[in-house]
C-alpha cells in the first residue's frame, strides 16, 4: 500500500503538472472571475468563498481521469487485481494521493488567492478549514467516478456528468461553511455536515469503486 | 403457485408484457383524458390563482413519479445486483428514460406556472433545486448506459451508480434546504411557503382533489405502459444481439 | 502447485465462447494454448487468473500463486528499472530482486527510466517483473509480441528456468517457442450453444 502510495506521488512530481497543473487551473479561474462579474471589490469579496470554492472543484475534477486511466492502459490494474493488495484498499491509496497530489496544494495555495479576490480578513481560516475537511471527499467521490468510466473511450467528459452532481453536496456545505466563516456566523452545523459527508465517503465508497472496477476489469 | 421470481424470466416476462400493454395503455389512456378534461374544464378558477392552477394536474403527478420512478430504478438495480434477473435492470433501464422524461414535465410545468405566480421563470427554491438535481442525476445515468457497449457491465456499473447516486440524491436534498435558508432567509420562506402550499394535496380543496387524483392515477398507468414496452424492446433488442452474436461464432 | 481446471465454461460479452474446458498443469511443466484468433484464449486465461468470473466448472490452484501478464507491462516509464521492479515486489509481498535482476541480466539498466528501454528490454523487465512477485504459475497472454527472434530465445531461456525452478506457466502463443511443454488445441472446446448457460440469463433470451 505505502509502494503504491509513493509510486503514485513520484509519478506524480516526475511527470510534472502532477501538483502544477491543477493550482494552475486554480489560479486561471480566480483571475478570469473579475473579468466576468467586474473589478468592483465589495461584490468580489461576497462571492470570494464560493468562488474559490467552485474553483478548487473544478481544479479536483480535471485531474481526476488521470486516477485510474494510466494504470488500466499500461494493464497495471490488471496486476493489481492478482496481486495480494485489496482493491478497495487500491482505490482508497490511489484517492489519497489524488488529494496529496491536487487537494492538499489547493488548500495550502487557497489564502494567496483569496487575496485576489479580496476575501474578508476572517474568512481566511474558514476558507482553508472548509478546502482542507471537503477536498478529501472530492477525491474520493472523484475516484468512484474514474472507476465507473475508466474502460471508456470517452470518457473524460462522461466522467464529469456523473461526478459533478455527486459534488453537490461537499460544495453546498463547503462553500457555506466558507462564507459564514467570512461573515462571522454560525458555522458549527455545515462543518458538522461537511466533515460527515468526507468520513462518511471516505469510510463508504471505496467499496462502491472496487466493485465497479472490478466489473470493469471482467 | 407461481413465484414473482418466474416474470424475472425475459420471454416469460414478453409474453406478460404483451398480454397486459393493451389493457394498461387504455385504461391509462382513458384515465387521463377523463382527469385532464375534468381538470381543465369542470373545476372553477382559483380565487387567488386563476385559471393558473390547473397546471397543478400535469405538474404534481409529474413531479410525483419523477422521484417516484427513481425508488423503483432503486430497487429494481438492488434486485439486478443481488439477483442477477436481467429483466429488472431493464425494468430500471426502460424506467430512467421516462423518468428523466417527468423530471423535465415538472420542472418545464413548474416554470410556467412560477412566472405568473412569482413572477419570474425560475427561483433556487430547494424544491425546484432539488429536482433540477435529480435531472441530473437521471441524466448521467443514462448517459452511462449508452456509452458502454457490453450489456452486463453496462448493467452492473448503472446499478452501482444508481445506489451511489440515491444517497447522494439524499444528501443533496437535505444540502439543498440548507442551502437556501442560509442564502436568502426573510425572502424564500415566503416563497417556500407559496411553493409547498400550493405544491401538496392538503391544501386543494375537493373540487380539485378528485381530478388530480384520477390525473395521478393516470400518470402511474401511462409509466406502467411505457415501462412494459420500454423493458419488452430492451429484451427483443438483447435478444436480436444475442442472436447475431451466436451466428457470428457459428 | 497445480493448477487444475475442470469442465470451465467461460464468456465474453454474455456470450459462452468455450465450454467444457479441463486440464491439469503440474509443477515443471509448461502447458501452451493454441487455436484460432478470437475463439477465446485471452477470455480464457483470464478466468483462469480470477480477472473475470466463469460461467460454470472451477479452476484450483493454491491461494495466490497466480501471477498474470498480458501485452502490457504495467510498466511506468517515468520510473528508473529498479523502481518499476522494487514496487511490484513491494506489492507481492517480496523484498529481494536481485535474483530477477540476473535472470534477465537487467543489472546495466538499472538506473534507466524504464521508458527509454527497447522493445526487447522492455519485455524482459515485464518477465522479471513475473519473477519478482514469487508466485510459481506464470499466465502469459501471448508474451512474444513486439520481440525479435533473438529475444524470443531469451525469453524462452527465461521460461526454462522457471520451469526448472519448479514453477509452471499457461501460456497463449502462436509462434513455436521450443518449449518443452504440452499442447493444447482450444478449437475442439469452442461454445456450441448446446449447454444452457446456468447463471447467464442470455440464453432465456433466445
Amino acid at each position: 500500500m505505502i509502494a503504491l502510495l509513493t509510486r503514485d506521488l513520484k509519478l506524480a512530481i516526475r511527470a510534472g503538472g502532477g501538483f502544477g497543473l491543477g493550482l494552475a487551473f486554480f489560479l486561471i479561474v480566480v483571475i478570469l472571475v473579475p473579468f466576468s462579474v467586474g473589478p468592483e471589490s465589495g461584490l468580489l469579496s461576497d462571492i470570494a468563498p464560493g468562488v474559490l470554492w467552485l474553483g478548487a472543484l473544478l481544479a479536483c475534477l480535471l485531474s481526476l481521469d488521470r486516477i485510474l486511466a494510466l494504470d488500466w492502459e499500461d494493464g497495471t490494474l490488471d496486476l493489481m487485481a492478482t496481486s495480494p493488495l485489496p482493491l478497495e484498499g487500491v482505490v482508497t491509496i490511489k484517492a489519497l494521493a489524488h488529494w496529496l497530489t491536487t487537494g492538499l496544494p489547493l488548500v495550502i495555495a487557497a489564502p494567496l488567492f483569496g487575496l485576489l479576490l479580496n476575501l474578508p480578513q476572517a474568512g481566511y481560516p474558514w476558507l482553508v478549514l472548509s478546502l482542507a475537511i471537503g477536498t478529501p471527499a472530492l477525491s474520493v467521490v472523484g475516484t468512484f467516478g474514474a472507476a465507473l468510466t475508466v474502460g471508456l473511450k470517452r470518457g473524460g467528459l462522461l466522467l464529469s456528468l456523473l461526478v459533478l452532481p455527486l459534488y453537490v453536496p461537499t460544495l453546498i456545505f463547503g462553500a457555506e461553511l466558507a462564507r459564514r466563516g467570512a461573515d462571522g456566523q454560525a458555522t458549527t452545523t455545515p462543518m458538522l455536515m461537511l466533515a460527515g459527508i468526507t468520513f462518511g465517503v471516505i469510510a463508504l465508497l471505496p467499496f462502491a469503486s472496487a466493485l465497479v472496477l472490478r466489473v470493469n476489469l471482467r | 403457485m407461481a413465484s414473482i421470481w418466474e416474470y424475472a424470466n425475459p420471454v416469460k416476462f414478453s409474453k406478460t408484457a404483451s398480454t397486459v400493454l393493451p389493457w394498461v395503455s387504455v385504461l391509462a389512456a382513458v384515465t387521463l383524458a377523463v382527469g385532464l378534461v375534468w381538470g381543465f374544464f369542470f373545476t372553477p378558477d382559483d380565487f387567488r390563482q386563476g385559471s393558473t392552477v390547473k397546471i397543478i394536474y400535469i405538474h404534481v403527478p409529474s413531479a410525483m413519479m419523477a422521484i417516484n420512478i427513481w425508488a423503483m430504478m432503486l430497487v429494481t438495480s438492488l434486485i439486478w445486483l443481488i439477483r442477477r434477473h436481467h429483466v429488472s435492470v431493464l425494468a430500471a433501464k426502460g424506467a430512467a428514460s421516462v423518468g428523466v422524461v417527468m423530471t423535465l414535465i415538472a420542472l418545464i410545468t413548474g416554470a410556467v406556472w412560477g412566472q405568473p405566480m412569482w413572477g419570474t421563470w425560475w427561483v433556487w427554491d430547494p424544491r425546484l433545486t432539488s429536482f433540477l438535481i435529480l435531472f441530473l442525476f437521471y441524466l448521467g445515468y443514462l448517459a452511462l448506459w449508452e456509452a458502454i457497449d457490453d450489456p452486463d457491465t453496462a448493467a452492473d456499473l448503472t446499478s452501482v451508480l444508481c445506489i451511489v447516486g440515491s444517497v447522494f440524491a439524499m444528501l443533496s436534498r437535505y444540502a439543498v434546504n440548507f442551502w437556501n435558508q442560509g442564502l436568502h432567509q426573510g425572502a424564500s420562506v415566503m416563497r417556500a411557503g407559496a411553493v409547498t402550499g400550493t405544491d401538496t394535496e392538503e391544501k386543494v380543496s375537493n373540487i380539485f382533489f378528485y381530478p388530480l387524483l384520477l390525473c395521478i392515477i393516470g400518470f402511474v398507468l401511462l409509466f406502467v405502459a411505457l415501462v412494459f414496452l420500454r423493458t419488452r424492446t430492451e429484451i427483443h433488442k438483447r435478444r436480436t444481439s444475442a442472436l447475431l452474436a451466436r451466428e457470428r461464432l457459428s | 502447485m497445480t493448477l487444475t481446471v475442470s469442465d470451465l465454461t467461460v464468456s465474453r460479452g454474455g456470450i459462452a465462447v468455450l465450454e467444457g474446458v479441463s486440464f491439469e498443469l503440474a509443477p515443471g511443466r509448461a502447458l501452451i494454448l493454441r487455436g484460432p484468433n478470437g475463439i477465446g484464449k485471452t477470455t480464457l486465461l483470464r478466468t483462469v487468473a480470477g480477472l473475470q468470473p466463469a460461467v460454470s466448472g472451477t479452476v484450483t490452484a493454491p491461494e495466490e500463486s497466480i501471477a498474470y501478464a498480458a501485452h502490457s507491462d504495467g510498466l511506468k516509464a517515468m520510473l528508473s528499472v529498479e523502481e518499476n521492479l522494487r514496487f511490484w515486489a513491494q506489492v507481492f509481498g517480496q523484498s529481494n530482486i536481485d535474483t530477477a535482476v540476473q535472470a534477465f541480466d537487467l543489472t546495466d539498466l538499472l538506473e534507466r527510466p524504464a521508458g527509454t528501454l527497447s522493445a526487447g528490454q522492455k519485455r524482459r523487465l515485464g518477465l522479471a517483473r513475473l519473477l519478482v512477485t514469487g508466485r510459481a504459475i506464470w499466465i502469459l497472454d501471448e508474451p512474444t509480441v513486439s520481440l525479435d527472434a533473438h529475444s524470443v530465445a531469451r525469453f524462452a531461456d527465461a521460461v526454462r528456468r522457471h520451469l526448472a525452478d519448479g514453477g509452471s506457466t499457461l501460456i497463449a502463443t502462436h509462434i513455436d517457442l521450443g518449449l518443452d511443454g504440452d499442447e493444447l488445441d482450444v478449437g475442439p472446446f469452442k461454445a456450441s450453444g448446446s449447454r444452457p448457460d446456468p447463471n447467464g440469463f442470455d440464453e432465456s433470451f433466445l
